[in-house]
């Protein structure tokens, strides 16, 4: 019999669940996606029939290859993000109709954010077949910190990068646009995860004790100093407060988790309050946005976004005022970083709380992997993963509704944007690989046993 | 690894509380806040949008909603734009609104809580929510009365007020204010023809957007004798028969100058009646008794009238009636006959009028009067209450008496009504040398059963100096006012 010696109970594999989520959250999906045509239009629109079969297969599809290659995985996840994408794609949809209706000439995101949808699902798909086993990534620590390097300093090239909303974090592509530092933060949670592992015991030796916290010793501060400096030249160079927050948070965390030493928190959370301080003394950029957080009603500071964000959550109130019925067009991007207060003006508070619920969701079941996963690199992806997931949706969402300053980030899931949506389709895929490995039953041990007594075995 | 990162799972947890916590507030406790805020344009197009209630002055709207054939559906128009700008006031789409049509905005938008059954069942009725509608308490021949008053002393220079009040209930009949101006002009979906009229509106140097009834303060010379003899009979150490000081000039103490009446002559005698004072306008014996009874008592009964407050609910920007703190003796002087620092709208003499006609009993003036849904059922209707007990009834007989004296054998004749008993009083007020005196005149009729009170102020008629005078301006208006009121 195998027995899970950590939880002591086998887990189940849970397709069956799974697959009535999913059914659950094609409802959500095409459900709002006929609500917008009904909404704007009166009608339900007329491709509902292939939009919807397009999104089954999609889901479908994910749900069959995490049948076949990861079994055992979370049923949960999957379904989530597919009520999310579905969501985020009527949503987007809404803000289309919304901005034909005013100019027919409009750029129109949904049918772009479906192709990338698919791009992601086909990654999603890569990441399970081609990866049986999370530790081989363990392997590419170097190659994968490397790689994020390199994918954080391509905006900053002279032809290939571009600077969009004064924020220098895309690069050109042919006819597309990438900003590589949402697949940066998927390698960087590896090389963390790689490294760590590694170098934790030298991490956790204890420095000086300094009311009741071990802080480390001066000589092991090296690593997160460079990683500092590399979020501080993120801020300076690239002028995006978001990433640079959602890096070295990660990288705290991860830290803190591996050496299960409090004062790595305090040591970085002291640095990275001193860079933002200064950040804010010294970099117009960040002073505008706490300006225009601190007194979104005064006019130093260009509040327009935030204030307009603010005046459509609470037009739609509890409730919301239904698809359709809201002005989405008059927030600025409420097709990306302010796809939140699109849907609190059209879904309402009860809206934006489901979706933050269900984020909270992904985090849970990503925590909760692991923590029965049972090798620390594994341990550390999967906390990785899920904090940087949780730090993306608190800063974006909490910068929308003004309870942070605002920082551009994307939503997960939701927003429109191709890198974000395959990175976070990779996220997942490599989650449920994990949880897959955790969850699955420990191979029968084949050591011998009583009745298998020592054989005399007669060599003449 | 595991206890760091429970510790985690807690600090994710909390993080979304956060933003479960802070989203509550902003979309429900916060809500309101923001959605009345006026650079709001979600709540200002939905508003457009809806068919917003009507402004009523008896049955017949001055402010209505009519469908139109654009993006807003629906046009605010004004049917007697001059005559009721000043009361209905504006709905722009960029300038916000004014007057019944911001301070009863939430009945006419439809969004008041004594609204809500109607938009719940227009909810599941599956209809547009229509806005309820505004009744005033105006006159519609008081307030025509008054505004052709103002326009036949010379057209559309006339700068000058009339506000005219029921006694017994404080309503507002008639508040006609000059010169006026078109608020179709601000209320137009043409944003280019809303600020072009906006900016010619705010740089006329008559501004034509003020209401002179309520939102300005004037000197109100003499008429404000009227309030120094209330507080002179109040103190019970005057009957209207008290013999008060009528000679040519008053010598004001701590300066060499002496305070003259305005006809340069006598009042009549020496000593003279305090109602022969009152009759012929007697400086000299009014600048006398607030020397004699002092600024606190003055003060206090100006303030008895309303002076220092401000009562009117149905109108913004509604100024305070003024009377100086701490003058010396000279200024004290000064007040008692309405000059130097004293200040006061044409509502407030309005108010000191109908106090006295009221038995002593100043009302709260109000100008709504109901409050209906869209189907016409009655909401809410205005309840007269009292505002002040300015003087005793027997001090408002008294006072009653000398205005009839001043209407019938003094200053104020121009306003006499045959077959009616009239009381009032003049009044002239000077501002300064190079710019022409103010002309006033405040009074109520019939005497006996009181129907009306009038106050009408002249600032500027466009006539020579010595062409102004209460009598010969004022008088007149009010004359066609209460005419107006008693004829129905």
């Amino acid at each position: 019999m195998a027995v899970n010696p950590l939880s002591g109970f086998t887990h189940r594999r849970r397709r069956g669940a799974e697959l009535f989520l999913i059914v659950l959250s094609l409802l959500v999906g095409i459900g709002a996606y006929a609500a917008v045509g009904l909404g704007v239009e009166g009608t339900i629109p007329a491709n509902i029939v292939g939009y919807g079969a397009w999104l089954a297969v999609l889901v479908v599809a994910c749900h069959i290859v995490v049948r076949m290659t990861a079994p055992y995985a979370d049923p949960v996840l999957l379904p989530v993000v597919a009520a999310l994408n579905g969501l985020g794609l009527a949503t987007i949809y809404r803000i289309d109709l919304a901005e034909l209706a005013q100019n027919e000439d409009a750029n129109t995101f949904s049918t772009d954010q479906l192709i990338w949808m698919t791009l992601g699902v086909a990654l999603f798909v890569a990441v399970l077949v081609l990866l049986r086993d999370h530790r081989r990534l363990q392997a590419f620590t170097y190659t994968s910190g490397l790689a994020a390097i390199v994918l954080l300093l391509l905006p900053l090239m002279p032809v290939l990068g571009t600077e969009i909303n004064g924020a220098r974090i895309w690069i050109n592509i042919g006819p597309m646009s990438f900003q590589p530092g949402e697949i940066a933060k998927v390698l960087l949670v590896i090389f963390f995860a790689g490294y760590l592992v590694l170098h934790r015991d030298a991490l956790a030796l204890a420095g000086r004790r300094v009311i009741g916290i071990d802080l480390p010793r001066g000589r092991d501060l090296g690593p997160i100093l460079v990683m500092w400096m590399v979020s501080l030249g993120i801020l300076v160079f690239q002028r995006d407060l978001g990433s640079s927050l959602l890096f070295f948070g990660l990288f705290l965390v991860m830290l803190y988790v591996a050496t299960e030493r409090p004062g790595w928190l305090v040591v970085g959370g002291t640095l990275f309050a001193a860079g933002a301080y200064v950040g804010y003394l010294l970099f117009s950029h960040v002073e505008a946005r706490v300006g225009a957080w601190l007194d979104p009603f005064g006019s130093e500071y260009d509040s327009y976004q935030i204030v307009q964000g603010m005046y459509g959550q609470a037009w739609g109130g509890l409730v919301g005022r239904g698809f359709g019925q809201g002005d989405p067009t008059l927030i600025p991007f409420s097709y990306s970083d302010f796809i939140v207060a699109a849907i609190g003006e059209e879904l309402g508070l009860t809206g934006v709380m489901a979706l933050i619920l269900l984020y909270g969701l992904i985090v849970e079941r990503g925590l909760r992997t692991a923590l029965v996963c049972r090798d620390a690199f594994g341990k550390l992806v999967a906390t990785g993963l899920a904090v940087v997931f949780a730090l993306q949706v608190f800063v974006v969402v909490g910068g929308v509704t003004k309870l942070i300053p605002l920082t551009g980030l994307t939503t997960p899931f939701l927003s429109y944007g191709g890198s974000s949506l395959v990175a976070n389709w990779a996220i997942i895929a490599l989650l449920l690989r994990i949880s897959d490995q955790a969850r699955r039953p420990l191979p029968e041990l084949s050591g011998p046993t009583e009745d298998d007594a020592t054989q005399v075995v007669m060599i003449r | 690894m595991n206890k760091p990162i429970r510790t985690m799972a807690i600090g994710c947890l909390a993080l979304f509380l956060a933003l479960l916590v802070n989203s509550t507030y902003l979309q429900y406790l916060q809500a309101d806040d923001l959605n009345s805020r006026n650079d709001n344009k979600r709540v200002r197009d939905a508003e457009f949008s809806r068919e917003r209630g009507a402004i009523l002055v008896r049955g017949n709207s001055v402010a209505e909603s009519v469908p139109v054939d654009d993006q807003f559906e629906f046009q605010r128009r004004y049917p007697q734009p001059l005559k009721f700008a000043h009361l209905s006031g504006f709905y722009s789409y960029t300038y916000g609104r004014n007057a019944v049509e911001l301070t009863q905005n939430d009945i006419l938008s439809g969004s008041d809580p004594r609204l809500f059954v109607n938009r719940v069942v227009d909810m599941f009725g599956n209809t547009q929510p229509k806005g309820g509608d505004v009744s005033l308490t105006i006159d519609p021949q008081a307030q025509t009365a008054a505004f052709e008053g103002l326009r036949d002393l010379g057209g559309p220079g006339i700068k000058g007020s009339v506000v005219a009040l029921d006694p017994s209930t404080g309503a507002i009949l008639a508040m006609a204010s000059s010169p006026s101006y078109d608020p179709n002009a601000l209320s137009s979906h043409k944003l280019s023809e809303i600020s072009d009229a906006w900016k010619q509106l705010n740089n006329d140097p008559n501004r034509p957007m003020l209401n002179r009834g309520v939102q300005e303060v004037f000197p109100p010379g003499s008429t404000f004798k009227l309030v120094t003899a209330a507080a002179a009979l109040s103190s019970g150490q005057y009957t209207p028969q008290s013999m008060v000081p009528g000679g040519a000039t008053l010598d004001l103490p701590l300066t060499d100058r002496d305070l003259p009446n305005d006809s340069g002559g006598s009042c009549g005698g020496e000593r003279v009646t305090l109602t022969t004072a009152l009759e012929v306008s007697c400086n000299v014996a009014f600048g006398h008794l607030g020397m004699e009874i002092g600024d606190d008592a003055l003060r206090e009964q100006a303030e008895k009238f309303g002076f220092g407050d401000r009562y009117l609910d149905d109108l913004n920007g509604q100024a305070e009636s003024r009377f100086p703190t701490d003058p010396d003796e000279p200024q004290l002087a000064y007040s008692a006959i309405g000059q130097f620092d004293v200040a006061a709208t044409p509502l407030q003499m309005a108010m000191v009028s109908a106090g006295i006609a009221n038995g002593g009993t100043v009302m709260k003036p109000y100008l709504v009067d109901e409050i209906r849904s869209p189907n016409l059922d009655v909401l809410d209707k205005a309840n007269p209450e009292p505002y002040r007990e300015a003087v005793s009834s027997s001090v408002a007989r008294d006072l009653t008496q000398m205005m009839i004296e001043v209407v019938d054998n003094g200053t104020g004749a121009t306003a006499q009504i045959p077959g009616t008993k009239v009381a009032g009083k003049t009044g002239t007020a000077q501002t300064s040398a190079d710019q022409n005196p103010y002309a006033w005149f405040v009074s109520f009729a019939p005497a006996d059963d009181p129907e009306v009170a009038v106050a009408v102020l002249i600032e500027d008629a466009g006539v020579s100096r010595d062409a102004i005078s209460g009598s010969g301006l004022a008088a007149p208006i009010a004359k066609r006012v209460m005419e107006a009121v008693m004829n129905q």
